[in-house]
């Protein structure tokens, strides 16, 4: 009985180790010292129920990272504008945004790279914000868009 | 890692470890490597297959990745160490080749690089995430596969346990 207690133990313990962080309550936090100030992260489970919304007001997603990620899985009704990094992205972007009104609720994500590395999202966002763009939020993609999103089920499309 | 061996087998040791003696996992004989056929950088027509016999590195970077530029200058180390035995080979995840050919000089890449795109990274069960690599066997059967920067000893330590004995 005693060993049966044991091992069951032992099997419980390697079952929590299978889970992910995040069912054990746990949620990934932003580094402190990022530039995009942490009010204006979206979690990516925050955002999926956003992108179902039958009434009111759903996002603009655009992608600002790398067309080839893009055209293998992007979010769900998300718009490809190009890399961040690139003045040729930001130029897109600001092309995109033009005609739209400042409190325009925004989502911007990219998922190149671990979040502390991505070199696109930080522009964009502060492109945005330098635009007068009030409502920005950027989606908050730990290690990449295939660990954090797509391998989570959530909706994703394909193509250009 | 071993291919297919990620949490399972990490409970299943981890049982085992506590209830029983360690256990060395085996790598699994692993499936075979979907064969490509692209032009590399200097125009060169690179088909993965004319590589049997040799063990291949096959590594998804980009030029904006920057845990992949710190990994291709011991790729390129690699392909001189193990000459004739060990092929690298490239797949650019970048949009264009030009910052790749710029990276390619600057970085003294002594192997092929390709451009990859969406096609080519869903052959490998979609490459969202760099770097990514893959190691494959002389008979063409992936053995290992790492994604995101890892210890490169391990990759190395990797290459050695397949390498045909000279």
């Amino acid at each position: 009985m005693r060993g049966t207690t044991a091992l069951t133990m032992t099997g419980l313990l390697a079952l929590l180790c299978l889970l992910p962080g995040d069912a054990h309550g746990q949620q990934a936090a932003a580094p402190p010292d990022d530039s995009i100030p942490s009010a204006q992260l979206l979690q990516p489970e925050d955002l999926v129920p956003l992108l179902g919304r039958s009434g009111g007001e759903k996002p603009l997603v655009l992608q600002v990272g790398p067309h080839v990620f893009y055209a293998e899985a992007h979010v769900s009704g998300s718009e490809y504008i190009g890399a961040g990094k690139e003045e040729s992205g930001l130029q897109a972007l600001r092309d995109r945004v033009k005609s739209l009104p400042h409190d325009r609720f925004i989502v911007l994500y990219c998922g190149c790279c671990p979040w502390k590395k991505c070199p696109n999202v930080r522009p964009a966002y502060r492109q945005l914000a330098s635009l007068g763009f009030s409502r920005v939020k950027v989606l908050y993609i730990a290690d990449n868009f295939g660990k954090d999103w797509v391998t989570k089920g959530y909706p994703v499309e394909k193509g250009r | 890692m071993p291919v297919g061996s990620r949490g399972r087998a990490n409970a299943i040791l981890l049982v085992a470890g506590i209830v029983l003696a360690p256990v060395k996992p085996t790598p699994p004989a692993g499936r075979a490597a979907p064969d490509f056929s692209r032009t590399d950088l200097e125009r060169r027509e690179i088909r993965l297959e004319a590589y049997r016999g040799k063990v291949v590195l096959l590594n998804f970077w980009a030029t904006w990745c920057e845990p992949c530029i710190a990994e291709v200058p011991r790729f390129a180390e690699w392909q001189r160490k193990y000459a004739g035995r060990l092929q690298i080979v490239g797949v650019s995840m970048d949009d264009e080749a030009a910052p790749v050919r710029t990276a390619y000089r600057r970085y003294g890449l002594n192997y092929p690089v390709v451009m990859g795109d969406e096609k080519l990274a869903e052959l490998y069960g979609g490459v969202l995430g760099l770097p990514m690599t893959f190691l494959i066997d002389g008979n063409g059967r992936i053995r290992f596969e790492h994604e995101g920067a890892i210890d490169l000893a391990v990759i190395e330590r990797e290459i050695r346990e397949l390498l045909p004995r000279s």
